[in-house]
């Protein structure tokens, strides 16, 4: 196990036991010392036997989340959630990015890659402190854009003003909803998004997370994360 | 061997294991996870007449050893519980069910009882719901609606009739009392207790619907020491539920009165928790020189 902050606030914690292939887009629900409830954590890479999450620090959690060292066990529910479905007509991905949103993207673009799909990820942050995986995002995709709020670093605004410079017929999107609504309401394609909710459960048992689509009521936790752009009624 | 089987209103149980209702869902992604054939019963999801989303979102807030929740309800609707989930449920679940049967007035948990109470064995009477505007709790805090509650659906319902009642009261006993003279056979204490918690940051409460029902260990003392005061106060049996995490907790439930214990929250965070409560049961009886469960029913005078 490794535990090591890669930007402020921002650690990547890498897990190793009997962990099958985990799809991308799907989240673990980890269990913190002393917190009654899991805290759910994207899948940012997955092999066979290990898995890389990486999580902000923002309350309790997390930060307790930051004291694990090598050798602490971690008791992790897996497999949660439907995860992104890439489907087989699109050639060309838009990944859009927001924050620690775009760390579920990251399973999604190595798995993007294997189908030959030209990858191209357009990432939001706050400023440069926060950016994390930025090699590992240019070694994997065919072009990758950022925008910083503060123009700390690429471009300075809002993510979706990178929209005219890219080349896509599909997109995914993952990051705070203000940036979700904005992200559907300026794309014409089809696509889909990672959506989150505080959770109960996390496997589908106790109507904690349920949201209103256009096909009726879904868990975000089970029937989601990821939705349709056209299941979304916001 | 021990023995683990306890009499609920006649219907016998395996155990008295039972996971409680809105932490286990209508059964069918835990028998993806598990063989629920392990359980003494189960508690389905509340059900209502009508169909219900529920409230708004955040529904769910953590608590020190607990959570707060305010679902509020959801669930498909009496018809499509009886005539979808719970012959579902059976595909994988051959012990006794028992339904969960909400309402928002007389005629309303009557007809829900109607419709769902012909495909369970026990129909557990909820009228203690926090989460829902003039529903269940309404009645659930005084003796009288109460009473009329139970007296209403007790002549349309064919199958041993459980009252679930609030821990949001003044007086339980005197509540259970009205309950037992109505017609019920049994009682399930505690529903959750109402609570509330601040983001203080945002200077916004957690939940949506700002306060939600507390679950979880934090409230088994609560629990318990209700179970205990109503069972020694009735005849008709107690079910044990709040804040039961271990087959310990069961055995402690048992010996303040309950013939039968629920399990909640303690699913949410640990699937397997009522399958490990089950098979820890034996040893726990063997360290304690328990043969058979039923005996220490309400020991503790
Ligand atoms: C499907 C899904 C995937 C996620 N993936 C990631 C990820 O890859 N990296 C990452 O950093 N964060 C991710 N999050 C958000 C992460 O779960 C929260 O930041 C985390 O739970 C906060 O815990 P805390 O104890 O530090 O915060 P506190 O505010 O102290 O937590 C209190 C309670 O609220 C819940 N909570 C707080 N914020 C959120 C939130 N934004 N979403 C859901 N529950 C919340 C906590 O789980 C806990 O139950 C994801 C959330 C979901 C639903
Ligand atoms: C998410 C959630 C949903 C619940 N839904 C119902 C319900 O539909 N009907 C009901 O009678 N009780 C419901 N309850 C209450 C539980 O059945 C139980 O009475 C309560 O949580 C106390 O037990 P616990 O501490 O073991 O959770 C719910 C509890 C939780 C946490
Ligand atoms: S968190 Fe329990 S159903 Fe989604």
């Amino acid at each position: 196990m490794r535990n090591e902050e890669v930007a402020s606030k921002i650690f990547r914690l890498e897990l190793a036991g009997e962990i099958p292939q985990l799809a991308a887009g799907s989240f673990v629900e980890v269990s913190v010392g002393g917190m009654y409830l899991r805290r759910p954590i994207s899948v940012c890479e997955s092999v066979p036997g290990k898995v890389t999450l990486v999580y902000k620090v923002v309350g309790k959690g997390t930060t307790q989340m930051t004291k694990l060292v090598r050798n602490d066990v971690v008791n992790c529910l897996l497999q949660l959630g439907n995860g992104f479905q890439i489907p087989e007509s699109s050639r060309k991905a838009l990944l859009v990015g927001g924050g620690i949103g775009t760390a579920p993207l990251y399973q999604l673009a190595v798995e993007l890659r294997k189908k030959g799909v030209f990858t191209t990820f357009i990432a939001g942050f706050a400023n440069q402190s926060e950016i994390f995986y930025q090699k590992e995002f240019e070694n994997i995709c065919d072009k990758t854009y950022y925008a910083t709020m503060d123009g700390s670093f690429g471009h300075q605004g809002l993510v979706t003003e990178l929209l005219p410079e890219c080349d896509y017929d599909y997109f995914y999107a993952c990051g705070p909803t203000p940036m979700l609504k904005a992200v559907t309401a300026a794309i014409a394609t089809d696509g889909q998004l990672s959506l989150e909710e505080r959770m109960g459960c996390g496997f589908g048992i106790c109507m904690g997370c349920s949201l209103m689509t256009a096909h009726g009521a879904k868990r975000i936790c089970k029937d989601g994360p990821v939705f349709r752009k056209e299941e979304l009624v916001w | 061997m021990v023995d683990l089987s306890v009499n609920l209103c006649g219907v016998t149980l395996q155990n008295p294991v039972i996971p409680a209702s809105g932490t286990f869902g209508f059964g069918a992604e835990m028998a993806e996870i598990y063989d629920l054939n392990v359980l003494g019963s189960i508690s389905v999801k509340g059900t209502t007449f009508e169909p219900r989303f529920g409230n708004p979102t955040p529904r769910i807030a953590e608590c020190p050893d607990g959570l707060l929740n305010s679902v509020g309800l959801q669930n498909p609707g009496a018809k499509v519980v009886a005539e979808e989930e719970i012959p579902n449920l059976r595909k994988h679940f051959h012990q006794p069910i028992i339904g969960n049967v909400c309402g928002f007035s007389l005629d309303d948990y009557r007809a829900c009882c109607e419709t769902v109470a012909t495909e369970v064995e026990i129909v557990e009477l909820n009228i203690s719901c926090p989460n829902v505007h003039n529903g269940g709790m309404a009645f659930g805090t005084t003796p009288d609606g109460a009473a009329s509650v139970v007296k209403a659906v007790r002549e349309v319902c064919p199958r041993p009739l459980i009252v679930k009642l609030s821990p949001n009261v003044g007086d339980i006993v005197s509540i259970a009392k009205a309950c037992e003279e109505a017609g019920a056979d049994g009682l399930t204490l505690i529903n959750t207790m109402l609570g509330m918690r601040i983001d203080i940051r945002r200077r916004k409460p957690v939940l949506a619907r700002k306060m939600g029902g507390f679950s979880g260990p934090a409230i088994f003392p609560v629990a318990l020491r209700m179970v205990y005061q109503v069972s020694k106060a009735c005849r008709i049996p107690v079910v044990g539920c709040g804040g039961v995490a271990s087959a310990e907790d069961v055995i402690e439930m048992m010996m303040a009165g309950a013939t039968a214990v629920q399990v909640g929250s303690e699913n949410l965070r640990n699937p397997f928790v009522c399958k490990q409560i089950v098979e820890n049961l034996p040893s726990v009886m063997n360290e304690l020189k328990i043969n058979k469960l039923s005996e220490i029913i309400g020991i503790i005078e």
